[in-house]
């Protein structure tokens, strides 16, 4: 196809081939009249072909690389804030639980109300954790690092708990604050991933959160603590909390989470070390907190 | 040309609807709308997007090769709406707590892939960045109106305030738990499209 193109200059025909014809098929020009037309690539780049298949490659990719890159840099610039805010916001989560919501100062308070970040024994005891600040409890309790966090509140001493669990359509978390005794409930938080807005998603609200406050938890050797059914609890029992209206399977899923965590616990919230001997009778000695005072 | 930009301003406001005309965005005005709080959010992040995204490709729209331009869109909505939601949780970790799925879910938000492919591939990045504004805001309106009524009746509260006077449920008024369930919002929105249509004589379909 190595043709070229000669046009005559007199009545502008167009002749495709190796030489220029000897005369014009439409004027009878001599050959001297034909003019070989250059092939104006320039002014095809002019018009840049956006529909060709290397201009289209090329644009996804470097479409794709100037996006990856932008994102691997905001991602990268945005890190330490967002951790710092995650670990923050679980910090406010566990003061939630001791019904210290919505603190302007999170850090400040959390360092002065937790007094330690403890790991649950098989036998009960509270040794100190020395990892870094952890922010997926779920991962911690599958992997059997029972988390419990002192709290000093007015002199008086709590320990939270948290706690992790599935829900309707996604998972749920919370903690609860027990008191010294280790069975009485202080206070609880809960949250939610995705639950419905309005049924399931007001366990996170304080409407709900406010009926365990006061319940037991445990009762001789078991959990006994239960959210069921709205209007199914006894009002008069200090285990049966009522479920969230219209949001029986959230609830559940609360009751579900309470029950299969504080069962790890068992141990510690019934000082079963005590019970093992090794401490004398009615001493509560080897109950107490090993040196996690000094761990923050 | 200025009242060519304010068209593109104000018919999707009320004329030109994208959810009672277009019907776009219809799944997420489902979603959202059963408390006041999270719809309004929703509103004004789609309205920021969608108006960034059409000045974005309204920009490119003359180098976009024709064959895979859905592809640049939904790349560009994307890589939009992970940095604003990177940003959200650097710097305003609470909202973007309570945006939790919604922010991933204006990505797959047709008003946006709808605005994109009909405006702002043919129109100057001023014109398309009021479109986006427009539509944003037309949303927006839809989706407080449903969750205005949803939230009212469905739990008697507004913006999570009890509006409701307790004396009213000791007389024995109930909250409308169908309000809740995301069926009734697709009931809301069909009746303000009946509203509408009455409105606005020329959108009837025979």
């Amino acid at each position: 196809m190595a043709t070229k193109k000669f046009k005559c200059t007199v009545c502008g025909y167009v002749h495709e081939g190796d030489t220029a014809p000897k005369e014009c098929p439409v004027c009878k020009a001599p050959v001297e009249k034909f003019e070989e037309i250059v092939e104006a690539v320039p002014e095809k780049k002019k018009g840049l072909n956006t529909n060709s298949n290397v201009y289209t490659i090329l644009y996804a990719a470097v479409m794709v690389v100037i996006v990856a890159f932008l994102l691997v840099f905001v991602s990268q610039t945005l890190k330490e804030r967002q951790t710092a805010n995650v670990i923050n916001d679980t910090r406010q989560q566990i003061l939630s639980a001791l019904n210290m919501r919505d603190q302007a100062d999170v850090a400040a308070t959390y360092d002065k109300i937790i007094t330690a970040d403890a790991l649950m024994q098989p036998n009960g005891k509270l040794v100190a954790y020395e990892g870094e600040f952890n922010t997926s409890y779920k991962s911690e309790f599958d992997n059997g690092n029972f988390h419990v966090f002192v709290a000093d509140v007015d002199g008086e001493r709590k320990f939270v708990i948290p706690m992790n669990g599935l829900g309707l359509w996604g998972t749920i978390w919370g903690y609860i604050a027990l008191n010294e005794d280790r069975t009485t409930v202080y206070g609880v938080y809960f949250s939610h991933s995705s639950e419905t807005p309005g049924l399931g998603g007001e366990i996170a609200g304080t409407k709900f959160q406010d009926r365990f406050p006061g319940k037991l938890v445990v009762d001789g050797d078991e959990i006994a603590l239960k959210v069921l059914k709205y209007g199914k609890a006894d009002k008069s029992s200090q285990y049966e909390i009522d479920g969230v209206t219209g949001a029986t399977i959230t609830s559940t899923g609360v009751n579900t989470m309470i029950n299969k965590v504080l069962t790890a616990y068992i141990p510690f919230l019934t000082k079963q070390c005590c019970k093992e001997g090794g401490c004398e009778e009615g001493s509560e000695e080897c109950c107490e907190v090993h040196n996690v005072e000094s761990n923050k | 040309m200025a009242n060519k930009n304010n068209e593109a301003l104000k018919q999707p406001m009320w004329v030109n609807n994208p959810v009672l005309v277009q019907i776009l965005g219809i799944c997420s005005a489902l979603a959202v709308t059963a408390q006041l709080k999270p719809a309004i959010v929703m509103g004004l992040s789609v309205t920021i997007i969608v108006a960034m995204a059409n000045v974005i490709i309204s920009l490119l729209r003359k180098t976009i090769p024709n064959r895979i331009r859905i592809i640049i869109q939904l790349v560009v909505v994307a890589a939009l709406v992970t940095i604003v939601s990177e940003i959200l949780k650097a710097f305003a970790y609470d909202v973007s707590v309570q945006l939790s799925v919604y922010v991933g879910l204006i990505i797959t938000n047709c008003i946006l892939m709808g605005r994109l492919e009909a405006f702002a591939m043919q129109n100057g990045p001023w014109a398309s960045f009021l479109d986006g504004i427009g539509n944003g805001l037309g949303y927006a309106a839809i989706l407080i109106v449903v969750a205005f009524v949803r939230e009212l009746f469905g739990s008697g509260t507004l913006f999570g305030f009890q509006v409701v006077p307790q004396s009213w449920y000791e007389a024995g008024y109930l909250n409308n738990g169908l309000m809740i369930m995301p069926p009734m919002a697709l009931v809301l929105v069909g009746c303000v499209i009946w509203f509408h249509r009455a409105k606005n004589k020329d959108l009837q379909e025979n």
